[in-house]
């Protein structure tokens, strides 16, 4: 979502209809044969020359995979997958792994996301700069990462930022102490099935009492027909250092259900803060039918390690058919924070099942949680949230907002809250709203000009303000677009 | 040149239809403020809204124009781009939408409609200084989200300030002076007659003759159950204070 002018979202549009990024580049790619077995976790892992340990932990986590139940209390009907029926390997013919800059990248690739509103030159990003800070992005195509900005800048301050298949052969020593450590392969069967076989993904490295000189971010783009997306990322902010990083996603419009099953995995040592921010805006699959779009199981948790350390979590979730994701934070560390901000925005058929997890387990935890769900058409939202104080944690407090917003009588608002506390010192505050959007405010904003689908846009804007102000301000602006274009047609 | 003739409409409620307008003619030349005066419940704010394109009420009959554009055909934001603007009797919120993107998106919306060039940020910013300036709004008022935890004169004060920025062709006040005291009042009567303009007409709907102290109009409706019952001039307003609705009404039956 990085940089997205005006003029970009206008021709996106009109070449593609409602979903901007709905076309599809044209581009010769070479894929491992379709289906799932040992073999394909080889395949790649030979395809990626990695080491012997990557492809062992890759085979562990298969096997482990094949015995898996699917997880099942989400509130969600999803048709039952069949995993021989995708791609797990797709990549642009000419695509070589290890380190890359721009000039080495298919021309036809840079125009793709030059269309998607992603300059990646980056003479052209700094000719921008008078009008927003440069940010270095990492862009993953299909399976793997085709390239990664601004590098020899970050360098320089001693930041890595670089694809994940890269880190395992120039970070190997990392990659050994952080895969898994937070979600372990056997989480879940989605976070499983990432772990035997994801193809690409970002890693960041923070050193220590280092503030990253610019945002970070990766932007995902499945293009490949039935090709499942299977990223991994890992961001380590050591000792009092600092990182914000955005990931910005989109698919061509299919008839067929694609799966992204992603996992990211955040550490925060002492003193270290981390702020993960994402946009989401998957393919969500036919208006009217409900046919096609992403099946968006993504795994994402954050460990406060050290004290005084804080993850903070924005979510701006309008995309997918499905979404099933609760970005959550363990705090380990004494006087850690874990915040989640999220605005859910379901239209049409979609159908999502999203929260958060704070599991409280230092002294003087903190976890504030601010959820906004949109429901519109015949779509289904629901928050699932989970607050848990181990016996240690003295002191520790939650705050949490849950609010649903409903346009029209054909959508669903549902809220879990789980809530358990083992500390009788625990602060708990939890507030829940539904209200449906109101006509006399459609009304007042239509008899001062704005269209109904205008007016719309802005009273979810406000009703997500608090969730909004917290995204980037390189993102905020085209976030609120997004808001928009996801509810069009919501009202008719 | 706003023409109304022979209105009628009506609401749908759990009981059936029910007629609330019951035939109304009214011309508004350009450069004139009319006033409408009428009891609670006899259908000012219906008449509002339904000029304004509000969809719970069905029109049944008649017609009004805007400069010769039949408005009834139009949306509710077409009518605001085609010179209407209505200053609500009860503000609506809009949480979380401060007031400078709530103008910045109405007057754009409105440009763009009229196909004119929308205003970039400085432009805005120095539309929005002037004109709070001139209705003594202060700055911060922009900040926060549109009428919330607006006091009475406030909300009033902003319906004047949107009218005043957007530069309407036909304006309604619906009872813009009832809950101010007289010193809010008096601001917002500057605020309107700063507006009179011999290319703009107003209608002023007040239940109280004490606005028209402070805004002359040039003719003076009374309301009754729906129906216009008598026309006159300032003087009728006086009169109408004089003997109460009641009275007033049984009298011109
Ligand atoms: N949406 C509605 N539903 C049902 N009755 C209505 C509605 N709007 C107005 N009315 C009725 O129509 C009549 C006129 O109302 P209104 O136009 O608000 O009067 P006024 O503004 O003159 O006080 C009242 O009897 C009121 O109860
Ligand atoms: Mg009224």
């Amino acid at each position: 979502m990085s940089g997205v002018s005006e003029e970009t979202i206008q021709t996106v549009t009109d070449m593609a209809g409602k979903y901007s990024a709905g076309f599809v580049t044209d581009i010769e790619t070479e894929k491992a044969p379709k289906g799932l077995s040992e073999d394909i976790v080889r395949f790649i892992s030979a395809k990626k020359n990695e080491p012997e340990w990557m492809l062992e932990w890759r085979l562990k986590a298969y096997r482990k995979w094949l015995e898996m139940p699917e997880p099942d209390w989400a509130k969600l009907d999803i048709k039952p997958i069949d995993y021989q029926d995708s791609y797990y390997y797709s990549a642009p013919k000419d695509h070589k792994d290890g380190p890359k800059t721009i000039d080495d990248v298919d021309p036809i690739l840079l125009d793709t996301y030059a269309k998607l509103g992603i300059p990646l030159r980056e003479q052209e990003i700094l000719a921008g700069v008078q009008e927003r800070t440069p940010v270095a992005v990492d862009v993953v195509f299909d399976s793997v990462s085709v390239a990664t900005t601004f590098k020899k800048k970050l360098a320089e301050a001693g930041v890595i930022f670089c694809s994940i298949s890269e880190a395992i052969q120039e970070h190997p020593d990392l990659i050994k102490k952080y895969i898994g450590s937070v979600v372990p392969a056997g989480d879940n069967k989605h976070a499983c099935l990432n772990s035997a076989v994801f193809t690409d993904g970002s890693f960041v490295y923070i050193p220590e009492g280092v503030r990253c000189p610019m945002e970070l971010s990766t932007y995902f783009r499945i293009n490949e027909l039935n090709t499942g997306q299977f990223e991994r990322t890992l961001i380590i902010a050591d000792k009092g250092s600092y990182v914000s990083y955005l990931e910005g996603c989109t698919a061509p419009m299919r008839d067929e259900n694609q799966l992204h099953a992603a996992v990211v995995e955040l550490v925060a040592h002492d003193d270290a803060e981390i702020k993960y921010s994402t946009v989401q805006n998957w393919y969500p699959g036919d208006f009217e039918t409900g046919q096609g779009g992403i099946y968006n199981f993504v795994t994402k948790r954050g460990m406060c390690e050290g004290r005084n350390s804080k993850i903070s979590w924005t979510q701006v979730e309008t995309g997918s058919a499905i979404t099933w994701k609760y970005p959550s934070c363990i705090l380990k560390g004494d006087n850690s924070q874990g915040e989640f901000y999220s605005v859910a925005i379901t239209n049409g058929r979609q159908q999502a099942d999203t929260g958060t997890k704070m599991i409280h387990i230092g002294k003087n935890t903190k976890s504030r949680i601010i959820s906004k769900g949109i429901s519109a058409g015949k779509s289904n939202n629901t928050y699932r949230g989970q607050v848990k104080i181990l016996a240690g944690a003295e002191g520790a407090r939650n705050f949490t907002v849950c609010d649903s917003l409903l346009i029209g009588d054909q959508c669903g608002a549902h809220t879990v809250p789980y809530i358990e506390s083992k500390n009788k010192s625990a602060n708990l505050e939890h507030e829940a709203t539904t209200s449906k959007i109101g006509e006399d405010q459609l009304f007042y904003c239509m008899q001062r000009g704005l269209s109904e689908e205008e007016a719309i846009a802005l009273i979810v804007n406000g009703f997500a303000r608090e969730v909004m102000q917290e995204l980037p301000m390189e993102f905020a602006v085209e976030a609120q677009k997004l808001v928009g274009i996801s509810l069009e047609g919501s009202v008719g | 040149m706003i023409k109304i003739k022979d209105l009628k409409a009506n609401v749908e409620t759990d009981d059936g239809a029910v007629d609330i307008l019951k035939g109304i003619t009214l011309d508004i030349p350009d450069g004139e403020v009319h006033a409408i005066m009428g009891p609670n419940g006899s259908g000012k704010s219906t008449l509002s809204y339904v000029l304004a394109g509000q969809e719970d009420y069905d029109v049944t009959g008649g017609s009004a124009t805007l400069d010769g554009e039949d408005l009834l055909e139009m949306s509710p934001e077409e009518r605001a781009a085609a010179g209407l603007f209505l200053a609500f009797q009860y503000p609506v919120e809009i949480p979380g939408v401060n007031m400078s993107t709530f103008l910045k998106t109405s007057i754009n919306s409105i440009r763009k409609q009229r196909g004119e060039k929308e205003l970039d940020a400085l432009g805005m910013l120095k539309l929005i200084k002037t004109k709070c300036a001139e209705l003594g709004i202060r700055d911060d008022m922009m900040k926060r989200a549109v009428n919330v935890g607006f006091s009475g004169g406030e909300k009033k004060r902003n319906e004047v300030l949107q009218m005043a920025m957007l530069e309407p062709k036909f304006c309604v006040l619906d009872e813009t002076d009832s809950g101010l005291d007289i010193d809010a009042l008096k601001v917002v009567a500057d605020g309107v007659n700063a507006l009179r303009d011999p290319k703009r007409s107003f209608l002023i709907i007040t239940h109280y003759q004490r606005l028209l102290d402070y805004i002359k109009p040039d003719v003076v409706h009374v309301l009754a159950k729906g129906r216009i019952i008598k026309t006159g001039g300032p003087e009728l307003a006086l009169e109408l204070e004089k003997k109460g609705y009641s009275e007033f009404v049984e009298e011109a039956a």
